[in-house]
């Protein structure tokens, strides 16, 4: 299985990381867009599995969620899903959900069967690393890199407490606030990639408002290993639901974008 | 931060990484300022001079005959905002200022909280936003135009299921973006850490006049003291006083709403699994995976998937004891209470009310029971009247 760090280690450039709700619109549509993502150039996947509550997040990837809870989404179906992609082609898949379903399904259980599924790492967006130890033992076991995230509120100290505990990338929140597209890229970004670059040798991958082509140069630019694109992408869903069989297409020229000008 | 902010297994700060600095901050200035003589001596001043503190004992006299034992009523009703909320809002509030913050957000169900928030927000000249669920700015629309008077803006919710949950998710996300100059004023015993203690410490002074009126009035403790449950803030507020008096029982009533066996309540305590929700290990109302249920009450301040982490661990310890009682019941003794004492009741603490009623000559003549009435019913009259319209 194709690790984070393999994937790092071949890339010439930011690695362009789109992220997913799994099972937006549907669970077939879902597929075929993801793949379609693949296949235009996406380097590693963020996916997320759809939580009825999800405090960090705007309204767009809110609606996603209710869209995929609507059309059936449940624990078992994202595993499934995992399992589909990974069979489609072995890219490194991390993802980014909300800690009750995970409790609820047994940590380290859900640790296990996600490991088996086929993802490299499980990020919680609501679990910080003062709770480390209710998960890291449990994705060591299931052999699992760990992701945390940072905001540009971090203190340094602080930064550097999380950076040792990520072995797959840091996630590094670009802005203060939710998930949503933004027409600029927060000026807390490029001063917070620099921070983090003298502090750790962890890949830093960069999410939160990132929207356009030029959004991506301009992190890769300020040496970014990683751009991640939630909202943009997500809103091409969401703007296409009167013609799903559209959607892989849209969304796999987006991405080609993206990739083209990094 | 310094504490964990756990009740045995329960609470904890499971949040956003962009919001933990904001909570180090309030948990600091919360250890500096609580027992700080300056800051408690302003406090005691808004408590007394503002809001109408210390609130009355009140020996309910056709009731207890009607029950058949002595019924106690703590008047948090006759609070200024006509809740308990005034008590917290006030040593948030004092908190913020003493924080530099110039802003206030809060979220609300019944929009007690919401109002109480918009008071303190005048007071204190702060500018103000409450987040409702558009389901709650509808049948709470008293409340609603009290706020806008006051001076705050009220941003309907019109995500989720458009109640209380769906308005803390609203105002954590707004929070997130803006936690430099906001001071985010929860409204109970629930969230993550510091939240339950800040909370808990500024309605304890309910149940701090409380024990006193009653060894000044009856010359002893209570036999029982019982409060309605919803996040909990009232229950915790009277209870902490309590709890080291292990005589006196002590009894959260949760709203089950059309009935448990329905699935149509709001009462996680009797029929909820622990989970993790707005930030704070908790019973809760979910689903087998752990997606949040749908909750229903008759009254929007009880309106809640999940309850206090001090409140699940009194259960589990056995400390206090839940139980759980249906609108119908609610909307029997609102009226009962009502032509007894001509106090009218919210329809949240009707809920404890309603289970001293189930307890009707079931206990001996001598038992006293105080009951936080910790609102009065004036806001919920429109409710009353449409479910049972005075013939």
């Amino acid at each position: 299985m194709k690790t984070y760090k393999q994937t790092f280690a071949e890339l010439k450039q930011a690695a362009l990381i789109p992220f997913f709700v799994i099972g937006d619109p549907d669970f077939d549509t879902s597929l075929a867009i993801v793949k379609a993502a693949i296949d235009a150039g996406a380097d590693i996947l963020e996916l997320g599995i759809a939580f009825s509550d999800p405090i960090a997040d705007g309204p767009t990837i809110q609606k996603a969620d209710i869209r995929a809870i609507d059309a059936g989404m449940n624990i078992q179906k994202a595993k499934d899903f995992i399992k589909k992609i990974k069979a489609y082609k072995d890219i490194p898949i991390g993802l980014l959900m909300y800690y009750n379903l995970i409790y609820q399904y047994g940590t380290e259980k859900f640790f296990a069967d996600f490991a088996a599924a086929g993802v490299n790492s499980v990020l919680i967006a609501d679990l910080s690393i003062d709770d480390a130890d209710e998960v890291l033992a449990p994705a060591q076991k299931a052999g699992l890199d760990t992701v945390f995230m940072v905001t540009p509120n971090t203190e340094t100290e602080r930064a550097k407490r999380i950076a040792e505990k990520c072995t797959g990338f840091i996630y590094t929140v670009s802005l203060l606030g939710v998930t949503g597209g933004r027409d600029q890229l927060s000026d807390m970004i490029k001063p917070l990639i620099t921070r983090l670059k003298s502090i750790t040798d962890v890949p830093v991958c960069v999410g939160f408002g990132v929207s356009t082509p030029k959004h991506a140069v301009q992190l890769a630019q300020a040496g970014a290993d990683g751009v991640i694109i939630g909202s943009r992408i997500v809103k091409i869903i969401e703007d296409n639901l009167n013609d799903k069989k559209s959607i892989p297409a849209k969304v796999a020229e987006f991405i080609k974008e993206i990739k083209k000008a990094i | 931060m310094k504490d964990k902010g756990r009740f045995g297994q329960f609470g904890g700060f499971y949040v956003p990484e962009v919001l933990i600095p904001a909570l180090e901050e309030m948990e600091e200035a919360f250890y500096q300022y609580y027992k700080d003589d300056k800051f408690v001596a302003e406090l005691n001043t808004l408590y007394c001079d503002y809001a109408g503190r210390p609130t009355p004992l009140y020996y309910a006299t056709r009731f207890s005959e009607l029950v058949g034992f002595k019924v106690y009523i703590k008047r948090e009703d006759l609070l200024h905002g006509g809740a308990h909320k005034v008590n917290n809002c006030l040593g948030q509030g004092l908190l913020a200022k003493y924080m530099g913050k110039t802003k206030l957000i809060a979220e609300t169900g019944a929009g007690q909280h919401g109002l109480a928030t918009s008071m303190i927000g005048a007071l204190f000249g702060m500018q103000t936003k409450i987040f409702m669920g558009a389901i709650d700015v509808d049948r709470q629309s008293v409340n609603v135009h009290k706020m806008r008077l006051c001076g705050a803006e009220v941003i309907s919710v019109s995500g989720g299921t458009r109640t209380l949950k769906d308005a803390i998710n609203e105002a954590l996300r707004y929070w997130t973006s803006n936690i430099s100059d906001t001071f985010y004023l929860f409204g109970t015993v629930c969230g993550p850490h510091p939240y339950p203690t800040i909370v808990k410490h500024f309605q304890t002074c309910i149940g701090t006049e409380a024990r006193r009126q009653c060894l000044e009035k009856i010359g002893r403790l209570p036999d029982i003291v019982t409060a309605c449950v919803g996040g909990g803030s009232n229950a915790i507020g009277i209870f902490n006083a309590f709890v080291e008096d292990k005589t006196v029982k002590l009894i959260g009533v949760e709203p089950a709403g059309r009935g448990i066996a329905t699935g149509k309540h709001a009462a996680p305590l009797s029929a909820g699994r622990v989970g993790i929700l707005h930030g704070t290990k908790m019973y809760l109302m979910q689903d087998g995976d752990g997606q949040i249920l749908d909750t229903e009450s008759i009254s929007a301040g009880l309106d809640y998937p999940g309850v206090g982490p001090e409140h699940c661990l009194l259960k589990d310890t056995k400390r206090a004891e839940y139980v759980a009682v249906e609108d119908e019941a609610v909307l029997d003794i609102f009226d009962i209470f009502t032509k007894c004492e001509g106090i009218l009741p919210a329809l949240e603490s009707s809920h404890s009310l309603a289970w001293v009623y189930s307890q009707r000559n079931k206990l001996p003549a001598d038992t006293v029971v105080v009951v936080n009435l910790s609102g009065r019913g004036d806001k919920d009259v429109g409710i009353v009247e449409k479910n049972r319209p005075v013939k």
